[in-house]
């Protein structure tokens, strides 16, 4: 046996961190979206992921469509799955309040969860990692390739979004509704609109990081809660509402995770996140990135 | 006119049921709870479909001493009220000689009092021990169970250790029943096997990634590792195993690895990897003059055919469960106390997960010795392991 030493198991957990954490950051920039422009924290964020890898399962195994076919498609399908979501879910009910319609999206994970029991079973799947499995040795730890694909995602995910409500109409108008919806309508926005495009956008996101993340993990029809737990634990840390705060905060979740597991002890590995999330929320309770004004002017 | 439909097609279903009836009263009645439905329909759905099949083949081949086995089920959900109430309603109102199930040890504890209550013989399809053992360690006088423990898997992984002295082992378990009722005994047996657990680490039933646990025990470089958990965390570590490198060191599942999905899922990586399994799991691998061989054979390829899927090991339970009581009504008819006693007079009943001999003192009837066989992943399928 090759030699093992501690810096490359530190090494090896800091590789292992970071790609869960990834996976944590994908979800946690789904959930800021939608609760940058109406104020709701999506509970069915994590069955985007779940769908995301089921129908890439379906598309790529059992229909046998190429990977550069089954992906822009599987992320098209979860697309529109968000905007049933809005569609059926969220602007029907009357008088709509943050908690109700918070509820709302609760129902409507539960539903999407039992329709993929219906259709996909309970078992686990597996997809084929993007560019095979042979891992690769670098000073002394192993890196999956698809490790690289989880993290290249994540930054085109993020560079793709920092552009878009940087330098579009659209993504300025979006961030219009996040800062004051009754204004941004005021101006000629279509609020209604601007909700129908979050919630497609964070399916997409949602349905990029189950893709990528079920070569390493499988994905079977309950996944999704967990994974929204993690990621809103992610987004919290960070600060509600912002992005980099968000992949800040997924990347420390992750990292955090597999550094306590490995060096003190895997059974309290998710007590060692929520206590630096705890201890962060007392120190600076917008969280790391998060800013107070902004928090105090909304209603969650 | 469609009112006047209702109600004729009402009277006559009712007349249907007087008339059908009496042709049903010649029959015995067997009554099973199974969680059908919910969080452990993998359990409950495997068992009723293979009694349901049974069920069928012994009526098609002339019943029970003449008579028609006749077949109740009721869906448990995995709810220990509903457990309680359908076995309650087994026993008074349908009347059944003998109750199989529940599907889950917490649901089976739920209706343990109620067989004592009604002096009605139950089979559990659950594994805990605490079934068919009462607070003082005696064995519950109604109760039975036909799954083996999670002691028996432990004792045959570590009597094989021990014989190749690998005493220095990691464990790994899962943070769920299954995981912490393994990893009790894992700990409890050690010191009887001069096992020594040099790393003992844990992980979420959801997790996506065991790499840092695993990075932890490469490091400190044991002789074997063994792991405890079902679902897909027990295809995700044997993942990381392999992509650590650590395929040096022995690699030891829990009984709940024997579905040969496991295998495929691994993609590769679980080449080499050991488990206890029961015959049921693996019926192909076994050599043919084991006594298993034919009813287990029998079984996978009746079940295939019928359902067009593999055998799980839980309906392996449902069957050992159903053949218990159909011998015991065969021998003595539908008397409740001489059921129970047939059934604690069994000896070398050949079912799906062991050879059973019952006696007052053992209500589960199984040794490891008869109920695991050490498998091996061989070039993607199951072997006997030497």
């Amino acid at each position: 046996m090759e030699e093992f030493t501690f810096t490359s198991q530190l090494f090896q957990y800091l590789i292992t961190g970071l790609t869960v954490g990834s996976i944590y950051a994908m979800v946690a920039i789904g959930f800021n979206i939608i609760y940058n422009v109406t104020e709701i924290i999506n509970l069915a964020q994590g069955e985007f992921v779940m769908l995301g890898g089921l129908i890439m399962v379906f598309l790529h195994v059992a229909a046998g469509l190429p990977l550069l076919l089954a992906f822009p498609l599987t992320v098209i399908l979860v697309t529109l799955v968000g905007m049933l979501l809005d569609r059926l879910a969220i602007r029907p009910i009357r008088q709509p309040s943050v908690l109700t319609l918070i509820i709302a999206t609760i129902a409507a994970s539960i539903i999407i969860k039992g329709i993929a029991m219906f259709i996909w079973g309970k078992d686990p799947f597996d997809l084929p990692a993007f560019s095979g499995r042979v891992p690769i040795h670098f000073m002394g730890a192993v890196i999956q390739p698809q490790y690289f694909w989880v993290g290249g995602f994540l930054v085109a995910t993020v560079i793709l979004l920092t552009f878009f409500f940087e330098k579009t109409i659209t993504g300025k108008a979006m961030s219009a509704c996040a800062d004051n919806p009754d204004a941004a309508s005021l101006v000629g926005i279509n609020v209604k609109h601007m909700i129908l495009l979050s919630f497609a956008l964070s399916a997409a996101i949602g349905a990029v990081a189950g893709i990528t993340v079920t070569p390493i993990s499988l994905m079977e029809y309950d996944r999704g809660a967990m994974l929204a737990i993690k990621g809103f634990g992610a987004v919290v840390l960070g600060g509600l509402g912002s992005f980099p705060g968000a992949i800040l905060g997924g990347l420390i979740m992750g990292t955090i995770e597999s550094f306590g597991a490995g060096l003190v002890h895997s059974g309290y590995k998710d007590a060692f996140a929520l206590i630096v999330l705890l201890a962060v929320l007392f120190l600076k309770p917008s969280g790391l990135l998060g800013s107070i004004e902004i928090s105090k002017i909304k209603k969650f | 006119m469609p009112k006047k439909f209702v109600l004729i097609a009402t009277v006559f279903l009712f007349c249907m049921g007087v008339v059908i009836a009496p042709a049903l009263a010649d029959s015995y009645k067997v009554g099973a709870v199974f969680a059908v439905t919910g969080r452990a329909s993998f359990l409950g759905d495997p068992e009723k479909k293979t009694v349901v099949m049974l069920a069928e083949q012994i009526n098609k081949a002339g019943g029970i001493n003449g008579k028609k086995l006749e077949l109740i089920v009721y869906d448990t959900e995995g709810d220990a009220t509903k457990a309680n109430l359908a076995v309650k309603k087994l026993i008074t109102q349908d009347k059944v000689c003998v109750v199989l199930g529940p599907s889950l040890s917490g649901n089976s504890l739920a209706v343990v009092p109620l067989a004592a209550q009604y002096k009605t013989p139950l089979i559990s399809a659950a594994a805990s021990y605490k079934i068919v053992t009462d607070e003082a360690g005696n064995q519950r006088k109604w109760v039975f169970k036909v799954p083996q423990s999670d002691t028996m898997a432990v004792e045959a992984i570590y009597t094989r250790l021990k014989k190749l002295g690998l005493t220095k082992i990691a464990i790994m378990s899962a943070t769920t029943g299954f995981g912490k009722s393994g990893h009790g005994q894992l700990v409890a047996l050690a010191p009887k096997y001069g096992i020594t657990i040099l790393a003992d680490e844990s992980y979420g039933p959801k997790d996506t990634d065991m790499t840092a646990q695993l990075t932890k025990i490469k490091g400190i470089g044991p002789q074997a590792i063994v792991n405890w958990t079902v679902g897909p965390t027990q295809v995700v570590v044997l993942r990381n195993w392999k992509d650590l490198g650590m395929t040096n060191i022995p690699f030891y599942q829990s009984h709940g690895f024997g579905s040969k999905k496991n295998i495929e899922l691994a993609a590769g990586a679980a080449e080499g990897v050991l488990a206890p399994l029961g015959a049921c799991n693996t019926p192909e691998a076994l050599p043919a003059n084991h006594p298993q061989k034919q009813v287990t054979m029998d079984y996978m390829k009746a079940y295939t055919a019928k359902y067009n899927e593999p055998v799980a090991s839980f309906g392996g339970h449902g069957w050992d469960a159903l053949m218990l009581a159909v011998n015991a009504l065969k021998a003595v008819g539908c008397d409740r106390a001489a059921i129970r006693d047939h059934i604690e007079n069994t000896k070398g009943f050949v079912g799906q997960h062991g050879i059973f001999n019952f006696s007052p003192n053992d209500h589960n009837g199984l040794v490891w010795q008869d109920a695991f066989n050490m498998i091996v992943v061989k070039d993607g399928d199951w072997a006997l392991a030497k």
